[in-house]
């Protein structure tokens, strides 16, 4: 039952979206955040668990220094407050894969608490203010089997991994956030890419939204203009892209308008993003009923961070956004169109990690906001999530710079890439794609286009060397696009001086 | 030697070290006790002979090495259901833990093993710990060696019973609200809760995680504060454990031993005496008092006017945290799986609600719901949050009271023995036994219960109890040791020489 939706610009004109964004970040520490269980992603079910982070009976947690390090210096780097003393809680409810049938999490009492986060949108700054920064534990997996969809519903049976059980959350709370106006949608991209950014440049987490490392909870409701009321919201859970943030803002700002408009009311729930359909549709209701039943965890003692400690990590804390873009900026070089165009990609860290592989900044942002861009764009994923690598954007320049491949030979190169059959060396080899140097062949291939296009040669040899453009075309088409373009004008001239 | 079972742990662990006797002849001796009088007592849920001799031959080849592991190598031990045990079953008394072996052990078991104690088995209990008089066991209850008709405490009455009829010489309990000290009082055996955090209870599954403390069941206090220093400590892996060396325990029993109490100030507190206690039990309770006073203790009396609230405080925030702790329980990776009947193809969320209403007995459900109740939205803090308040007044009082007296003391329970069946349908008749032991666990203090004598009008054992301040468990020792010595200069010998031998009962 796919909702009805209003126009965009024209719910804009009738209602303010407000909007809540809750991120969930997976630290990279060794170990859970309550055993001492390795973390490493991707390891055979079941196979890296413990009677702590199984739940089992009689079994007591130990809080990871290392996961309340990360905590608090994510909070200090969103310019949160930290707790002199805080706790733990239990928040109670059932579910398979949840070994306790609790979730050790934070309540009323967060590591982190009042900060703010300044937000590049287009070049603007739009502030963000953060509620919390709270620790807690992630629940097992289930795959739900014999389904159509994956969805519990019309499954046969669920296996679950308790691998991801205990793995240490951060999740990161906004307040509401009123006033971006039509531009809400691009805001809650920008916020969850920067803050994407800010993680990465603090190494507490690998990040990768298609690995689950960074989830993102989307929350809408709609005020009606001039009045500050806030509506009821929806809740879309596990929104795991960049595009998709925005996109999904912009989905339930148009159903939620159209539902107003229509006199309807707005159901409390939380909601499905469909990536593939782009649209969202309902989950479970969230009635008054459903109460968590929150108290703080007995098994564990206050976490109180002294204030030396806390001044350390703030210490250790990456320069912060702003700052660092304009640094970039004038380290590239780059103008302020093609600073904001990289920043509105996402691509701010790849270019970053590309240059540093070797490739000059001009190099580095144009594969990445072109070609590849592009291809993010076909295959309906952030540029992050490509399987291509800043140091294989390096590899593939520094190839054309020694003019073993030219640019179109790239683009096959990251072709390759792309399709997994290896670095960009391996696929140079195995595809063949070396550009011709061998003279002898590219002479033959230029005789051949002499001799196929006389009235061309003749031009040439009477000075008008803009002709040689059209026997070039032909010569690389012989040569299968496998020549350097520059080397056979050379030779072309050579022969018809 | 079937006299062997009568020899406190302190007097085995000497004729092992001198070579008297071995640990395979003690261990096997206690093991035959339990099958001669164990089917009339019912202290075991389970007996691992195999597993305790594998122990004692172990211990033995120690000692025959010329090494041994602890003071009380060979020693055996029995073990209260509620401590994960690798190798054998633990059920806590219920029937959704049925067939549970666990694949590891509690930090106490683990420290019981290097320590060389074999043991023998797990102990019966009410179920999850909540209870007074083990008759809410899932596999029947536990009966009192003085008199096979009555209760023997609870939760703990598997451990207290099995020391109490010589099943062995030393047994874990866990203490919660009075678990440990109340069946040490109407058997007639010692029983003390320590400070809390001073046993680690990684491996005690949870009844109340704020307030329970495993500790030592024996028939003196000398074996107690023995066995309390092999089970003691800091352990990284409970938070809450406290992360600095015990008192000195054993020393401590020893000088209590001589009897001279004086520069000892005993505070009888006002609010666990008189109305409300069996008058047997506050006669025995008087006469100690005198005693300590006869052996130049300097007696006060204390008022802890937010006692009176303790139970209140105690029924909002165990069920609470209990609520809590058992939702884990929910056939999806362990125990018991019941599938809902004339379900085709039940959800999970059926298998849960079928197995939670078989497995767990009324008082766990009773108790779910109470804190389930207590911990909801709206009533958390008129209820939890209230309590928690009251749990901080407590331990006002308490710290008022230890500014007059170095140790607390009053009867450890209301009543004697009470007859199975008696209170079984009146829950606040039940509870109201933990009425002087449970301000103790709410303030996280240390407690002992030793044996004082028999009520009049029953001739039933009566126990005292004292308390320390938090950390100061010696002094529990120390006045306990003393107490036990002075009591035992005028019966003439131990109070349990006057219980029924059972010799042959279960034949």
């Amino acid at each position: 039952m796919s909702a009805d939706l209003m126009g965009y610009d024209e719910a804009l004109e009738k209602f303010d979206p407000v909007m809540g964004l809750e991120v969930h970040v997976e630290l990279n520490t060794a170990s859970k955040m309550f055993c001492g269980c390795s973390t490493v992603f991707g390891a055979e079910p079941n196979t890296q668990t413990c009677p702590v982070c199984l739940g089992l009976p009689g079994a007591m947690p130990v809080v990871n220094r290392t996961g309340v390090e990360s905590a608090i210096r994510i909070g200090l780097a969103l310019n949160c407050s930290i707790a002199e003393w805080c706790r733990f809680a239990r928040k109670n409810y059932f579910y398979p894969d949840m070994p306790k049938n609790f979730q050790t999490s934070q309540y009323d009492e967060p590591i982190a608490f009042e900060g703010f986060m300044d937000v590049d949108v287009d070049g603007e700054i739009f502030r963000v203010e953060i509620e919390r920064a709270h620790m807690e534990e992630d629940t097992g997996k289930s795959t739900h089997v014999g389904g159509a969809t994956g969805r519990i519903h019309g499954a046969d049976h669920s296996l679950v991994d308790y691998n991801r059980a205990g793995i240490p959350l951060i999740e990161i709370v906004t307040k509401p956030i009123r006033g971006a106006g039509e531009k809400a949608p691009e805001v809650a991209r920008a916020y969850v890419q920067q803050l994407r950014e800010l993680i990465v440049a603090l190494g507490v987490s690998e990040a990768r939204m298609d690995q689950g490392n960074l989830r993102a909870d989307v929350n809408l409701s709609l005020s009606v203009k001039g009045d500050d009321t806030l509506g009821t919201r929806s809740e879309t859970k596990n929104v795991n892209s960049f595009r998709s943030i925005e996109r999904a803002v912009r989905y339930e700002v148009q159903r939620h308008a159209a539902v107003l408009s229509e006199g309807g009311k707005i159901v409390q729930e939380t909601r499905h993003w469909h990536e593939d359909t782009g649209i969202t549709t309902s989950g479970r209701e969230k009635s008054d009923a459903e109460d968590y039943r929150y108290f703080p965890e007995p098994d564990l003692v206050p976490v109180a961070p002294s204030a030396e400690w806390v001044e350390e990590l703030r210490a250790t804390l990456p320069e912060n956004p702003t700052a660092r873009r304009a640094r970039l900026q004038g380290e590239w070089g780059f103008s302020d169109l093609e600073m904001r165009d990289t920043v509105g990609a996402g691509a701010l860290g790849l270019v970053e990690e590309t240059i540093a592989a070797g490739a000059s900044p001009q190099s580095a942002r144009k594969w990445w906001l072109s070609e590849l861009a592009r291809r993010a764009n076909d295959a309906g994923v952030d540029l992050v999530d490509l399987a291509v690598t800043p140091a294989d954007v390096a590899r593939v320049q520094a190839l054309v710079d020694a003019k073993s491949i030219n640019d179109k030979l790239a683009r096959q190169v990251f072709d390759g890439v792309l399709a997994g059959e290896g670095t960009p060396d391996e696929v140079v080899e195995k595809r063949g794609l070396a550009v011709v140097s061998d003279d002898g062949a590219l002479s033959a291939a230029i005789d051949n286009a002499v001799a196929a296009n006389p009235d061309v040669a003749e031009k040439i040899r009477d000075g008008k060397h803009a002709a040689a453009g059209a026997l070039i075309g032909a010569v690389m088409k012989e040569m299968r696009g496998q020549a350097d373009a520059g080397r056979v004008r050379e030779l072309i001239l050579e022969k018809l001086a | 030697m079937s006299d062997l079972t009568r020899r406190t742990a302190a007097q085995l662990a000497d004729a092992l070290a001198a070579g008297e006797t071995s640990s395979v002849e003690v261990t096997q001796a206690h093991l035959d006790r339990i099958a001669e009088v164990d089917g009339a007592v019912h202290a075991f849920l389970h007996v691992d002979g195999e597993g305790a001799l594998a122990q004692a031959r172990e211990a033995d080849a120690r000692r025959a090495a010329g090494t041994s592991a602890s003071g009380l190598d060979g020693v055996p031990i029995a073990v209260k259901d509620v401590l994960a045990t690798r190798g054998m079953p633990t059920t806590c008394g219920s029937k959704i833990l049925e067939g549970w072996f666990p694949p590891y052990d509690a930090t106490v078991v683990e420290r019981l093993r290097a320590a060389g104690t074999p043991i023998l088995g797990k102990t019966n209990m009410d179920e999850f710990a909540m209870g007074s008089s083990t008759e809410h066991s899932a596999y029947g209850a536990t009966h009192n060696p003085w008199d096979l008709d009555r209760i023997p405490g609870g939760s703990g009455g598997g451990s207290a019973a099995a020391v109490a009829a010589f099943e062995a010489p030393l047994a874990i309990g866990t203490d919660t609200g009075g678990s440990i000290r109340q069946p040490g009082a109407v058997t007639g055996t010692v029983g003390v809760k320590p400070t809390y955090g001073g046993v680690s209870r990684y491996g005690l599954v949870a009844l109340a995680n704020s307030l329970d403390q495993a500790g030592p069941v024996t028939r003196t206090v000398l074996d107690s504060a023995l066995l309390h220093e092999v089970i003691g400590g800091h352990d990284k892996r409970d938070s809450t454990s406290i992360d600095q060396p015990l008192p000195k325990l054993v020393e401590a029993a020893r000088l209590g031993a001589t009897g001279d109490m004086r520069g000892v100030r005993v505070g009888v507190v006002k609010e666990l005496t008189g109305e409300g206690y069996q008058a047997g039990v506050q006669a025995r309770f008087d006469e100690s008092v005198q005693l300590l006073v006869d052996a130049g203790a300097e007696v006060v009396e204390v008022s802890c006017p937010t006692f009176v609230h303790a139970m209140a405080a105690y029924y909002l925030i165990l069920p609470a945290e209990a609520s809590s702790n058992l939702a884990k329980f929910d056939a999806m990776r362990y125990g018991l799986r019941v599938l809902p009947e004339g379900v085709d193809a039940p959800s999970a969320e059926e298998v849960m609600r079928a197995t939670r209403d078989r497995g767990f007995g009324d008082e766990v459900k009773r108790r779910i719901i109470l804190g389930t109740y207590a911990l909801s939205s709206g009533y958390y803090d008129a209820y939890y949050g209230q309590a928690q308040k009251v749990r901080t007044l407590i331990t006002r009082d308490f710290a008022a009271a230890f500014e007059k007296a170095d140790v607390l003391v009053s009867p450890t329970a209301p009543t004697t023995a009470f007859k199975l069946g008696e209170k079984l349908d009146d829950p606040i008749a039940m509870y109201l036994n933990d009425l002087a032991t449970i301000p103790a666990n709410l303030a996280g203090v240390p407690g002992i219960s030793v044996p004082s004598g028999l009520a009049e009008e029953d001739g039933l054992p009566t126990g005292f109890q004292v308390l320390a301040p938090a950390l100061a468990d010696d002094r529990v020792y120390r006045v306990g040791a003393a107490l036990e010595a002075l009591l035992q200069d005028r019966w003439g010998g131990p109070l349990l020489d006057k219980a029924p031998s059972l010799n042959g009962v279960s034949a």
